[in-house]
């Protein structure tokens, strides 16, 4: 009897493990799980197949990782302080957090975006912009250091921003908060048909990728939204996405959702570089403030500009139209061809896509509907090439493949949708975890995305990773798009909100990616070329040290003669020139971080003494197996003491 | 005998290539070093195989107290090496083409390759010396004094020819282009000697 018993659970045992399997195969996760862990699976050793570039958010920074194993390499500080390398700490850099409020310790950091070359990544350079002191920054992609930030005047909610052409001659920076223009003290309800909506063009040299204000078009005050450069057949044109039309000033998701289309504003930016050229436009007296990292200095300077150029887009016939797209539209998306123009009307479930050459036709037989303070407003049937109907709730952005399919992301529904281009059918649909905002497809803003994978980028979490508290990750998640359904391949936790990202084939960037910066090359203005170079200078109350570090000491590393009440600055010079040495140093006491310097750089930290003693310093970043050895003392004495300055090293 | 004369040419020229080509390539790889630093040693000094090889090697010898890498002035087979080997070319060239026009014997030939053949071994033998003493000859005030199982001072002398291992690093040790040249460059001149005696017996 008991053996039968025995029998018996056990097959109700296995019929409960074949029903469970059962369930799991349904959901086409159980003996895809195994598959999908092999496509993300990056040996030890190995490299991954694309970097991505996610936006740090509300962190201010940018993050690196690898795909597929969504590995974490880097984060690359761009708008906010970092203790971890003393970016926005230490001398060389702080300048780089300047704006016309003066330093700035924090940033939002949206939307990067890689430079091209004939519509494909070229990879030279990253650009990210920062949403609440409106910026545009440049990030080197041979260092992956922030080398430029550019202060956007007479801008506000710097978010339809920072997009750039397909040959990087232009990057954007709208504005998504209608202000004054210029700024003034006046009541706000009387905003409606006074404030604006400055959309920036900024250029972008060539050779040394600096970034130029070319002028500013001043449009009427709607909320520019997000943006996108045309590309290929549309190349010369810019879209911007609107949202309150109605112009409301006070509980605008109420007030500013009540006009059934708002416009995707078209811009001819060549009629209007033309005019510029030719000395069209009004220079505005204005205040902002050009950030450049010097990569021979090692160092940043800050420089306030008092003056850009305007346009009026009256001024110049044919340089701008709207076009009526429904429900507040969000995301504005340009196909690789260049054809097709995607407004996410974010209060619809619709989907509606411009055809770019209808619109040039409706321009020419001047199709209008009306007209917005003065500008046309094309006639929606003119120019609509088709609507992806009932495609889900609240859709944000759309990417491409290059095979003709377009993904958009749903916020509400928490879904990403892929549909053909064209016939306006939906194919596939994937939920995700939860609430997703953008999506990436690498080199998806250029004529030839990669293809291969997708990453969503999702705002809320909630039981998707072991719990840390009431405040949780945001995540990623990668999709395997080479099929004709999306597949769900990994998840992964991400640095502040992933707002946005842009990712490229990790080949064009391994190849130019620096090891070391040339000691040779190092023209910083405190440099110390070699030990017997090492000194310390008083100036007044000013002591200046110039100290090397090499494996694994300090030059000088005993000082005396400091005093309490002088301000010390620490000069320090990385004597070595192999990869991945890094040295640190730290002072006790000093109100700074740490200053983490690599081969052949120069960094400068300030201390200011504030008791007598002999205070030791060291070496922060474990560079050697004599890591601990690395270290030195600074005899402080009183003020007005009588020991000599003196340094050494024995 | 003029087959036998240009090969003597030939040969003479071949020496040259040591203006261009290293000699010998030392290569140390390490779990920190997946790229192996490397010296490329030319008869006329040693270089990094990438910028800044040298300066790494020294970097990581000092833990042990070895002394640097010698710089050209440190050493004089750098700056008599290179004549030697001008004046055995030129004289190759001279003796070869005097042989051409048959003013002198092929026994000169064996003349010039008897010289090479000893300023070679000596080449070879020096080499070896630098080495052993490269290895050996440590700072008394090195940060690490390791000692082998015997309990003697460590030897961290790089291999001669092929692989050894010292303490993490593996050591590679092989000639390269410059070693080949001055192998045929001698070879040649001897197959020139050869063919120079074969055709003065024909002609007796």
């Amino acid at each position: 009897m008991k053996k039968i018993n025995l029998i018996l659970s056990f097959a109700i045992l296995a019929s409960m493990m074949v029903s469970c399997g059962g369930d799991n195969s349904n959901k086409k996760s159980g003996a895809l799980v195994g598959n999908a862990a092999e496509r993300v699976y990056v040996a030890p050793g190995e490299y991954d197949e694309y970097y991505a570039f996610l936006s740090g958010g509300f962190s201010g920074q940018l993050s690196v990782y690898g795909l597929p194993s969504g590995r974490l390499f880097k984060v690359i500080p761009v708008f906010s302080q970092n203790p971890e390398n003393g970016y926005g700490y230490n001398e060389e850099t702080k300048p780089m957090l300047n704006t016309s409020f003066g330093f700035i310790p924090w940033g939002d950091a949206h939307h990067p975006d890689i430079s091209q070359t004939n519509g494909e990544l070229d990879g030279r350079w990253i650009f990210i912009n920062e949403n609440n002191t409106p910026r545009i920054a440049r990030i080197d992609l041979s260092t992956f250091q922030t080398a430029e930030i550019l202060e956007i005047p007479n801008s506000a909610g710097n978010h339809s921003s920072s997009f750039i052409t397909e040959n990087t001659e232009y990057i954007v920076a709208g504005t998504r908060f209608s202000v004054p223009s210029p700024q003034k003290d006046m009541p706000i309800e009387e905003m409606k048909g006074t404030f604006k909506g400055p959309l920036t063009f900024i250029s972008i040299h060539p050779e040394t990728g600096n970034l130029n204000i070319e002028f500013q078009l001043i449009m009427p005050g709607f909320n520019y939204d997000l943006s996108h450069p045309g590309r290929n057949k549309s190349h010369g044109w810019f879209f911007f996405t609107t949202y309150n039309t109605e112009e409301a000033n006070s509980l605008l998701e109420v007030n500013a959702s009540q006009n059934d289309k708002d416009y995707i504003a078209a811009v001819n930016w060549k009629v209007i570089e033309q005019y510029v050229k030719n000395g069209g436009g009004t220079k505005m007296a204005v205040k902002y403030a050009h950030n450049i990292l010097n990569e021979s200095t090692h160092t940043a300077t800050s420089t306030i500009l008092n003056e850009i150029t305007t346009v009026n887009p009256l001024d110049v016939p044919g340089a701008v139209y709207y076009l009526p797209t429904p429900k507040s539209p969000h995301g504005c998306d340009v196909d690789p061809s260049g054809e097709y123009i995607v407004g996410s009307g974010k209060l619809s479930t619709d989907l509606t896509v411009h055809s770019f050459s209808k619109m040039i036709k409706a321009i020419e037989e001047k199709n209008f509907a009306g007209e917005a303070y003065g500008i046309p407003i094309l006639n929606f049937e003119a120019i609509n090439a088709g609507v992806v109907k009932q495609a889900g709730l609240g859709p944000l952005h759309t990417e491409f493949d290059g095979k003709g399919n377009g993904y958009t992301s749903f916020f509400i529904s928490s879904e990403i949708v892929k549909w053909k281009l064209e016939t306006w059918e939906v194919v596939d649909r994937q939920p995700t975890f939860y609430s997703i905002g953008h999506l990436m497809i690498p080199g998806g803003n250029s004529r030839k995305p990669f293809g291969k994978y997708m990453v969503a980028l999702n705002k809320i979490t909630k039981d998707r990773y072991l719990p840390t508290g009431p405040e949780v990750t945001q995540s990623a998640q990668l999709f395997d798009i080479t099929g004709e359904k999306m597949e769900l391949l990994l998840d992964f936790p991400t640095v502040g909100e992933p707002h946005y990202a842009a990712g490229i084939a990790a080949e064009i960037l391994i190849k130019n990616s620096k090891k070391i910066y040339p000691l040779a090359e190092n023209k910083h203005p405190h440099v110390t070329l070699s030990e017997k170079d090492a000194k310390v200078v008083r100036n007044g109350n000013e002591v200046h040290i110039y100290m090397t570090m090499i494996r694994s000491h300090f030059a000088p590393d005993n000082i005396e003669g400091v005093q309490v009440g002088d301000k010390v600055f620490f000069h320090v010079t990385n004597l070595e020139q192999d990869y991945d040495v890094p040295h640190g140093f730290s002072m006790i006491g000093a109100n700074t971080s740490e200053l983490l310097i690599m081969p052949g750089e120069t960094r400068t930290s300030t201390w200011e003494p504030k008791r007598e003693g002999v205070w030791p310093f060291y070496c922060t970043d474990f560079c050697s197996a004599l890591h601990q050895e690395m270290q030195g003392y600074i005899r402080v004495s009183a003020k007005g003491s009588s020991v000599p300055l003196k340094w050494s090293l024995d | 005998m003029k087959k036998a004369s240009l090969l003597m040419i030939l040969g003479a020229l071949l020496l040259l290539a040591l203006y261009k080509f290293p000699l010998w390539n030392i290569t140390l790889g390490a779990p920190q070093y997946p790229e192996p630093l490397g010296m490329n040693i030319f008869f006329n000094g040693i270089e990094g195989v990438d910028e800044f090889d040298i300066q790494n090697i020294d970097g990581v010898n000092h833990y042990i107290g070895m002394k640097k890498v010698p710089k050209k002035e440190d050493m004089w087979e750098f700056t008599v090496f290179p004549i030697f080997i001008a004046i055995m070319s030129a004289i190759g060239i001279l003796i070869g083409f005097l042989g051409f026009f048959k003013k002198i014997s092929y026994n000169w030939f064996l003349g010039w390759l008897f010289v090479m053949l000893i300023f070679g071994t000596y080449g070879l033998y020096d080499f070896n010396l630098w080495l052993q003493n490269y290895g050996t000859d440590l700072n008394p005030k090195a940060i690490m004094k390791l000692t082998d199982a015997q309990g003697n001072q460590m030897s961290y002398k790089p291999p001669f020819i092929g692989t050894k291992h010292i303490l993490n690093f593996t050591a590679q040790s092989y000639p390269r282009l410059g070693t080949l040249f001055v192998f045929f460059g001698t070879l040649l001149p001897f197959l020139g000697y050869f063919f120079g005696k074969k055709s003065a017996k024909i002609k007796k």
